[in-house]
């Protein structure tokens, strides 16, 4: 019984409640790095250092009155957000820390099937909101999304083939020597910012900001469920910086102190991250038809090129993975 | 009851609750502006079911054949390691070569153009 519980229960919440508290964070911590960049200091009031900030922002969030549009679609409604939570938190099982939550076989794999899914909540948002500027904002969040999938997909079939298989864990093995950056570092460059491109990230938060009164898809959404796509938008960013470390900046898994791999693997996933603020404070936003030129154009006919390029030469320099 | 069920069901249950309090906990005061569609202050003109540009429906068409083009090529890692490998990369850049003159056309007859 024991077991049980420990093994359903215990564990998984053990996973996903320091996820929500280091998502909290994060939107503290971009409002404190954003400022500094910008030589002010972020929220410093709240707490001491504003650390007590996010706890702030969570309890306004859900004790402001939720607006349900009497036009919406009201089961739509509550039920994007709730998705858009549902997978963001999900997609942390299967993740190597060194030892994930729920050991699959195929882990990429079924991490790819379900961040496809998230465009089911922009979507299911945008429509049920019944409202122009709420739909036109999700189609163009859609189309921004499923364009930079193609290139996420082709990328990480490129370091799959170099690494021999679907499962994470083999990638640990994989960049025991080396990381996997320094042979693939094209595809890291892309595949770094496809995953800025997927998480609606600056500069290509044109769904976001677009003209910035009105959120995009968000806009009819206030208090308790837009705080539900505010975590899973900050945990979609956590997850694809973790995965960014995963597959190319290995961590060694040294095998009598597995948790010297986690420190390593999340020390770098918040380096990582910041990376990312820092790029929101640098860059103006993308225009949106240079962000379909950047993939349709760039990325796209590079990875194909790429593709065959990492199929063929480990075929022709015998350097193929072993095969598990 | 297997683990990522578990786990999901987890995932699930969070959000759900999240919603539930969100519903429950503030005083909710509807009235008829508050509930009525966002677009800057006036009444909106005409329906927001309203057709959309068909370079949005490209976008997805061309997203649908890239995306079984890399269904094709997943069992990669494992056909690679046949004793014919030089079919499997034959096959493999076939594939890969016909989709790429399909986006060449494409590129060409300015279905990417503003593909916006």
């Amino acid at each position: 019984m024991l077991p049980t519980i420990m093994n359903y229960i215990i564990n998984p919440l053990a996973l996903i409640i320091p996820i929500l508290l280091a998502v909290a964070l994060l939107t503290l911590l971009e409002r404190k790095i954003i400022g500094y960049m910008q030589l002010r200091k972020g929220p410093n009031i709240v707490g001491p250092y504003g650390l007590l900030q996010p706890i702030a922002d969570g309890l306004k969030l859900f004790v402001k009155e939720p607006i349900l549009p009497s036009t919406s679609s009201q089961i739509l409604f509550i039920l994007s957000p709730m998705l858009a939570l549902t997978l963001a938190l999900t997609l942390w099982a299967p993740l190597p820390l060194p030892s994930p939550a729920a050991d699959l076989n195929l882990n990429i794999l079924f991490i790819l099937a379900l961040s496809s899914l998230t465009v089911y909540s922009l979507l299911g948002s945008g429509w049920a909101s019944n409202s122009k500027y709420a739909l036109i904002g999700a189609l163009r969040a859609v189309a921004q999304t499923i364009s930079y999938e193609v290139t996420l997909g082709l990328l990480l079939l490129c370091i799959i083939i170099l690494s021999g298989g679907f499962n994470l864990e083999t990638f640990n093995v994989t960049q025991e020597n080396m990381w996997l950056i320094l042979p693939s570092w094209p595809l890291a460059a892309m595949w770094y910012v496809s995953t800025l491109a997927e998480t609606n990230r600056s500069p290509f938060d044109l769904t976001e900001g677009e003209s910035e009164l009105v959120s995009g898809f968000n806009v009819e959404y206030a208090g308790g469920p837009f705080a539900l796509f505010f975590l899973a938008e900050y945990a979609n960013i956590l997850l694809m910086n973790t995965l960014s470390v995963i597959l190319f900046l290995g961590s060694s898994n040294t095998l009598f102190s597995p948790e010297l791999m986690t420190t390593n693997l999340m020390t770098k996933t918040a380096l990582l991250s910041i990376l990312f603020l820092w790029v929101r404070a640098s860059y103006p936003r993308f225009r949106y038809d240079q962000l379909m030129h950047l993939t349709w154009k760039s990325f796209l006919p590079l990875t194909l090129a790429m593709v065959i390029w990492h199929l063929a030469l480990p075929i022709a320099l015998t350097g193929l993975p072993p095969q598990l | 009851m297997n683990l990522i069920i578990a786990f999901m069901l987890m995932t699930t249950l969070i959000p759900m609750a999240l919603m539930l309090i969100s519903f429950w906990l503030p005083m909710m005061t509807p009235d008829l502006e508050k509930l009525s569609p966002y677009e800057c202050g006036f009444d909106p003109l005409g329906s927001a079911r309203l057709p959309f540009s068909i370079r949005f429906f490209l976008v997805a068409i061309l997203f649908l054949l890239f995306d079984l083009e890399l269904a094709l090529l997943l069992p990669l890692p494992w056909s690679s390691q046949l004793p014919l490998r030089n079919h499997t990369f034959f096959w493999a850049s076939t594939i890969l070569i016909y989709l790429t003159l399909g986006l060449i056309y494409e590129w060409q007859q300015g279905g990417l153009e503003w593909a916006e």
